[in-house]
């Protein structure tokens, strides 16, 4: 056998309380020396069941039925069936860890708290080679270097919590590959990063194979990161096999069916205009019946008026650490001013700890900013919205509406869909008992659900049905503008696909106004109208999107822009081009966008609609060019 | 961190001043007073005690001023490390606690030992072989120990012991050694009779401790990071001990601020079933005579206890987890 490793006819059931689950039925695949292999799939396809087999992770309740994982071992040529091994042997543990690594999705929570990184990485290298603990120190100094970190020394002795999430997932990088094992399994390595960090994890992992010579089984659902990193593609389905070839057969000539159907999903830059992403599952909404707004507008109402209007909005925040008197400062929101039109979708796009959600809870007055206004059009008057209390403030609630970012913590699992969906009503005293039926079916028709799953509790639907669910209370009340955190971040691409497509449904013929934020430029691209984006705390440019994506100004926008992987072989990653963790750093960007406390920047408007952040008095001439 | 020490120690001095003020008024809430007590105490056994002697007792113990002056004068005390005088006893108050405060203390401290020594390797064994027939039966007997009043196991225990092993097991001593100096003999007899007392003190909270690490280490053991610590190749019992059992510790620790008085004075009813030599039932009856410089002298004593007790495991808590030591108390 010339290959590392080869998987054939793997089949791996659970045996669960409700019953025997197959979640891989006979899977067959093989990787060479130093290859990268993707294995490609949706939530629940089965792999990260298939990697966990290889690793000898499976949960107590999963078996290998059939199939074998033959693993070459490269020093010896010794040849090893994983399958068969037991999970505790002292054989397994030499492989694992020592052969095979495995870095997994959650910088967060894969790395314990309690030790520090240098013990965590180094106990690996003391477990697989004969080294004292001085050299296991400086063996682990040197692969924290070599996977980024600025000062290695100082890293081996910083707890997991004291660093950020890239620098976390460099740590686990840095954890598997210390002992440079033959293959390195990287399960969604940066699925909970942001792009640019995702960019810069992908080139390390990409750097690091080269170097160290080892296979990579990259597990993903992200197609953008498989036309970058891999060479070969093995697309899962349902715990089978549903396409297995190289990159560029699969992106080119797709031939299964549901690979095609997946490509369809995946919103990408160069769509046409009017181009609509096909979900694998297409839902149609029905607004045939819907019971009629609440707040009609007049007749005369100003169509040029912002629906929503923020003016020099600010919002500071206070981290205070006990023992030492010092307190740090954090200015989340910095001066954001934008307006809202009605009946358009305004795209915010940041990174994460860009303030973006701090905004959103100021305009939902979850939160009270420093300074600034804020003012809703309701056809008739401007509403001042931070100078609304009580009363006034309850029933303007009903105008403005959110969608939440996680659909799994966003539901009461002790409600009905029936409870979830009337309790706005009931909050707002809106409707008969008879009444909040009828627009609780209704409303469970708008998001094409089932009327009957209505007596059902949350737990019994799947991601997509129940971000369907947070979607129809967020329309119970019929509101005029309607805040989406996030709402298709923790979805797979095909789920996605159909919440983008609904929410765009329903915009249309409910005349709605968004205001969607999302750190997934392809999705805002897709849905918003005008895009605005965030660093910092402020607003660095805010355009049109056909003109920001076709002609960004400002550095930051262009790093982001730079760092999102394309699904297309044709359009790879630039990875050396990438602004290495300096993109988000305002002092870093060159003049004039530089920011600097004392000199006072504005946004400028360089064409008609699209503004960039830079020093106040820069002619347009300079931004332009 | 000295400065969080600093601080925490600082904070201690208002606590315990409202702490006193709550003790005093509390004693002082039910009509009357010792003397009252006292008067109705020997006129129920047909005695007769004159108003001037009554008068005299009042002025010389002070009752006759007024609540506040009584206060200060009592708390005045306590800051110069003068309990006051036990009315009852008719001796300052250290001395009547004396011997028994450090039996207590005895009695406490291999309680808390036995509570930990049980109670660690059955919840782990407990969460590591979650519903095996094991984790079943030591659950089952953790239920019983958690649902058995601490005085009937007590009266259980000696009725056992006195038919079967024909001894007496009240007491923490034999008759013989008490209120006799420290002899090694008498250390014997202590050892002796100490199981008993442990043990039917200590059930409840090995049994509320098996359960406590039981879910603690439940919750820990199906954490990301365990499952790193494995795919490293670490062997499954380092993988144990080394992640999730150092991270179910805290409530461990946690803990020790409830312990230290819980043991003190929580056993009352059993002190007073097995007829030990301790401070709970001493405390009972001052309270029920209104010997109130040993009552509110106690009081204080346990109340200071559980504030230090919450201040040391707070900074074990520091010590074992980084998280606490580096970020904790940070605040928006």
């Amino acid at each position: 056998m010339d290959h590392l490793l080869a998987v054939r006819d793997l089949r791996v059931s659970f045996r669960l309380p409700e019953g025997v689950v197959e979640a891989v039925k006979g899977v067959s695949f093989t990787i060479d020396p130093g290859a990268s292999v993707a294995l490609v799939g949706e939530s629940g396809s089965g792999k990260s069941v298939i990697s966990q087999a290889i690793m000898g992770l499976l949960p107590k309740a999963g078996t290998i039925d059939t199939g074998e994982i033959l693993l070459r071992d490269p020093a010896s040529g010794q040849i090893t069936d994983i399958a068969a091994l037991d999970r505790n042997s002292v054989q397994m543990r030499e492989i694992r860890g020592g052969r095979i690594s495995i870095i997994f999705p959650e910088p967060n929570t894969s790395l314990s708290a309690l030790h520090t990184i240098g013990d965590q990485i180094s106990e690996a290298l003391s477990l697989h080679r004969a080294v004292t603990r001085s050299e296991a120190l400086e063996l682990t100094a040197e692969m924290l270097r070599l996977a980024g970190f600025p000062d290695p020394q100082r890293a081996l002795r910083t707890y997991p919590f004291e660093l950020s999430g890239g620098l976390r997932q460099r740590a686990m990088i840095a954890m598997a590959l210390v002992c440079h094992p033959a293959l390195l399994i990287a399960d969604e390595p940066t699925t909970a990063l942001d792009v640019t960090i995702q960019a810069q994890i992908l080139k390390q992992i990409r750097d690091l194979q080269q170097e160290l010579h080892m296979a990579l089984l990259l597990i993903t659902h992200d197609l953008g990161v498989v036309a970058n990193m891999a060479e070969e593609v093995v697309v899962i389905y349902h715990g089978e096999v549903m396409e297995y070839g190289t990159l560029d057969h699969i992106f080119r000539e797709p031939s299964h069916p549901y690979l095609k159907a997946l490509l369809r999903a995946v919103p990408r830059f160069d769509m046409a205009r009017d181009e609509r992403l096909v979900p694998i599952r297409e839902i149609k909404p029905n607004t045939d019946n819907l019971h009629t707004p609440q707040h009609p507008l007049p007749a005369d109402y100003d169509r040029h008026r912002p629906i929503l209007s923020v003016r020099n909005v600010r919002k500071q925040f206070r981290i205070r650490a006990t023992g030492g008197g010092h307190e740090t400062r954090v200015q989340a929101v910095d001066d954001v001013s934008f307006d809202i039109m009605r009946g358009e979708c305004l795209g915010l796009v940041g990174e994460s700890g860009c303030g973006k959600t701090t905004l959103s809870k100021i305009l939902m007055q979850a939160l009270k900013p420093d300074q600034g206004q804020v003012s809703f059009y309701d056809g008739y008057r401007d509403i001042d919205l931070l100078a609304l209390d009580g009363r006034e403030l309850t029933d303007f609630r009903q105008r403005m509406q959110f969608v939440f970012q996680d659909p799994f913590s966003s539901l009461n699992p002790r409600m009905t869909i029936y409870d979830i969906l009337t309790e706005p009503l009931v909050i707002h005293k809106v409707g008969t008992r008879r009444q909040r039926q009828t627009i609780a079916r209704e409303l469970m028709e708008l998001v094409g659900l089932d009327v009957r799953y209505l007596q059902r509790y949350p737990h019994s639907f799947s991601g997509g049905q129940r971000q369907r669910i947070g979607i129809a209370r967020a329309l119970a009340l019929s509101p005029e503008l309607i805040i989406c955190d996030e709402p298709v971040s923790a979805l797979d691409v095909s789920v996605q696909a159909q919440i983008l497509n609904l929410l765009k449904d329903l915009q249309k013929q409910l005349g709605l106004t968004y205001l969607f934020i999302s750190h997934n430029l392809a999705v805002v691209d897709y849905i918003a109208d005008r895009i605005a984006v965030m660093c910092r705390g402020q607003l660095v440019e805010l355009a049109p999107k056909e003109l920001l994506f076709r002609r960004p100004l400002h550095p930051y926008t262009q790093a982001l822009l730079s760092a999102v992987p394309d699904p297309n072989p044709d359009h790879l990653l630039d990875f050396e081009r990438l602004m290495l963790d300096r993109a988000s750093d305002p002092l870093a960007w060159p003049a004039p966008f530089t920011h600097h406390p004392d000199a006072p920047a504005s946004l400028i408007e360089v064409e008609d609609g699209h503004y960039v952040r830079a020093a106040a008095g820069t002619r347009r001439e300079e931004l332009v060019a | 961190m000295l400065r969080y020490i600093v601080r925490r120690v600082l904070m201690m001095i208002p606590t315990l001043l409202v702490i006193s003020v709550l003790v005093f008024t509390i004693i002082q809430l039910p009509p009357g007073d010792y003397l009252t007590t006292m008067v109705n105490e020997l006129q129920s056994q047909g005695e007769n005690v004159s108003q001037e002697r009554i008068a005299y007792l009042r002025e010389e113990y002070g009752l006759d001023r007024n609540p506040v002056e009584q206060y200060l004068y009592w708390v005045g005390g306590l800051l110069q490390g003068d309990l006051g005088h036990s009315f009852e006893h008719d001796k300052p108050v250290s001395e009547v606690v004396g011997d028994r405060m450090f039996m207590t203390m005895v009695v406490a401290f291999v309680t808390t030992l036995f509570v930990y020594v049980m109670s660690f390797p059955i919840g782990v064994y407990s969460a590591v072989r979650q519903y095996s027939a094991g984790d079943f039966a030591l659950s089952f007997l953790g239920f019983i120990g958690l649902a058995t009043p601490n005085f009937l196991l007590a009266l259980i225990l000696m009725y056992l012991a006195k038919a079967y092993f024909g001894t007496d097991i009240g007491g923490l001593m034999d008759a013989r050694y008490i209120d006799q100096p420290w002899t090694w003999g008498k250390a014997m007899s202590v050892l002796e009779h100490l199981w008993v007392p442990v043990i039917v003190i200590g059930t409840a909270g090995t049994a509320g401790m098996i359960r406590r690490l039981r879910a603690n280490l439940l919750d820990e053991l199906h954490k990301q990071y365990v499952v790193t610590a494995k795919a490293k190749g670490l062997a499954p019992g380092k993988v144990l001990v080394k992640y999730p059992l150092r991270m179910a510790l805290n409530p461990f620790i946690a803990d020790i601020g409830n312990l230290l008085p819980e043991m003190i004075s929580g056993a009352v009813i059993v002190s007073v079933v097995l007829g030990l030599e301790t401070t709970g039932p001493m405390l009972l009856k001052a309270l029920q005579s209104q010997d109130m410089y040993l009552a509110g002298s106690f009081l204080m004593f346990i109340s200071l206890l559980t504030v230090v007790g919450t201040l040391i495991s707070d900074l074990a808590l520091a010590v074992l987890d980084p998280r606490i030591r580096l970020e904790g108390g940070r605040k928006r």
